[in-house]
């Protein structure tokens, strides 16, 4: 928010609690690297990293919704404002989850690893990094979009998402071939097939998120909407 | 600037103003106001001191006809008839339109009388027939279990709040069909502006309600269309739901986000 209001303290109310949501969005994408980077080195310590990681997470969305009632309360905020504050809501949530993916990704990894899966077996891990890679990327997009309310950025992040999806279709069908030409691989890929999952949905999220800049943005609720449809109400 | 009503207008009108100019002397202070004002809803005025909302409300009854330098050009038309015309009786358009200032201006006089007073100029009743109307304008105004048993003391003897509903009670006596509230709450405490809002939710199933506030809130709570003005000019006019989420106008959401200054 560029323009200032007349109270001081509301611009300080709605920075600092901008400023946590981009704290807990940078939380959140470290947990998916870290998570990811847990799959790579079949780490059951970085792994246990993410799932600690968790609870803070949990509290940060907690402690912002706080935030956000007593605003409203005592602000009673309109239109930008209140668009803002409805979409940080929305937007913590939708962090949250990614979290929540992240500590599904790391238990998957202490999973392979408890099973006796190494590095030896043949596995595509490295299209899993990729995946994630994309996602990772588009999450921060999405963070950095909405640190500086750029419509466009976020219409960027929605287009991306059907990349991440292609990766996630192509990588399903790589892990069946897998499991077919080798079964002892079977248990394995199936794991790789949850994370792949988790990593898809990461995506979906950051798409989530930019969808909530356009709505702050524009004041167009562009959710279930094709990228025609959005790019359109962004223009 | 010419305002232009962008929102796409659902509801019949009762009012409509067409082109309207005031002047106090030489003082420009409406700028060709052009709107269409639904009938039986709630329409709010909001904008800063001086904008020109509570002298866009006093053109509608006339009201500032008792001041000579005061003058009105261009149309208001209830019911197709032209409030300024001079042809017109101005004390049967302000039985038509009906009025409440900011401050409560009970008579001197017993609450009973307070509302027949009125009654009295334009209708002759029976005593019962007067009972009648007194009791249901005490009611429509929610004052009525308040004052049943003291019908003959002084109005000045009640609450600020009290004092408001009676002078609303009064104003609907008279059967108006526009009722124009002038800052009704802004000299009452919360509980009495929360009854007199609720009030305004039960009048406009029967009356067109156009209410002058300064308080955003109140206009954002209690009425169905919101019209915001600045320095005489009608800047933005729709409905108060969509107005206050996303408004058409850069300047609306700086007053509504109080980003004014």
């Amino acid at each position: 928010m560029t323009e200032k209001h007349l109270s001081s303290q509301f611009d300080a109310e709605l920075s600092a609690v901008s400023t946590r949501v981009l704290e807990m969005g940078g939380m959140v994408e470290a947990q998916v690297a870290q998570a990811v980077h847990a799959l790579a080195n079949f780490s059951t310590e970085v792994a246990q990293q993410v799932i600690a990681t968790e609870e803070k997470v949990n509290q940060l969305e907690v402690d912002i919704d706080r935030d956000l009632s007593a605003i409203i309360a005592r602000r009673q905020p309109t239109a930008r404002d209140l668009r803002l504050l409805i979409a940080i809501s929305k937007t913590t949530g939708n962090l949250e989850r990614v979290g929540d993916e992240a500590a599904r990704i790391a238990r998957t990894v202490q999973h392979l690893v408890s099973t006796g899966v190494s590095s030896r077996m043949r596995l595509p891990v490295s299209d899993v990094s990729f995946e994630a890679g994309l996602a990772t990327t588009s999450l921060r997009r999405a963070l950095d979009a909405f640190a500086r309310l750029d419509v466009n950025q976020a219409l960027q992040v929605i287009k991306q998402d059907n990349e991440i999806d292609a990766e996630f279709d192509g990588l399903l069908r790589k892990l069946i071939t897998y499991m077919m030409e080798d079964p002892r691989t079977i248990s394995a890929s199936i794991d790789l097939v949850f994370v792949a999952k988790a990593i898809e949905r990461v995506g979906d999220h950051a798409k989530n998120l930019a969808e909530q800049i356009i709505y702050i943005v524009k004041g167009t609720d562009v959710r279930h909407n094709s990228v025609d449809v959005i790019e359109s109400a962004v223009k | 600037m010419d305002a232009k009503v962008e929102w796409p207008m659902t509801d019949t009108a009762k009012i409509s103003v067409k082109d309207l100019n005031f002047y106090y002397g030489r003082f420009h202070a409406l700028k060709h106001i052009n709107m269409e004002i639904p009938d039986k809803k709630v329409t709010a005025f909001i904008g800063p001191s001086g904008c020109g909302k509570s002298t866009l409300l006093r053109t509608f009854n006339r009201m500032f006809e008792l001041y000579p330098e005061q003058r009105a050009e261009g149309q208001i038309t209830v019911d197709g008839q032209n409030v300024l015309d001079r042809g017109l009786d101005v004390s049967l358009i302000r039985a038509k339109v009906g009025m409440v200032f900011q401050k409560p201006t009970p008579f001197p006089m017993s609450i009973y009388d307070n509302i027949a007073f009125g009654v009295k100029l334009f209708e002759s009743l029976s005593r019962v027939e007067m009972d009648e109307r007194v009791e249901w304008a005490l009611k429509k105004a929610a004052l009525w279990n308040e004052v049943k048993d003291k019908l003959g003391q002084s109005g000045s003897g009640l609450s600020g709040g009290q004092q408001q509903r009676l002078c609303i009670a009064r104003g609907i006596a008279i059967k108006p069909e526009v009722l124009l509230l002038d800052e009704p709450c802004s000299a009452l405490d919360p509980i009495s502006t929360g009854k007199i809002e609720e009030l305004i939710d039960e009048l406009k199933s029967d009356y067109t309600v156009l209410i002058v506030t300064h308080n955003m809130q109140q206009a954002a709570r209690c009425s169905d269309y919101t019209a915001y003005m600045y320095l005489g000019d009608l800047i933005e006019f729709g409905p108060t739901r969509e107005l206050f989420m996303k408004p058409k106008r850069r300047e609306t959401e700086d007053y509504i986000t109080g980003r004014f200054g």
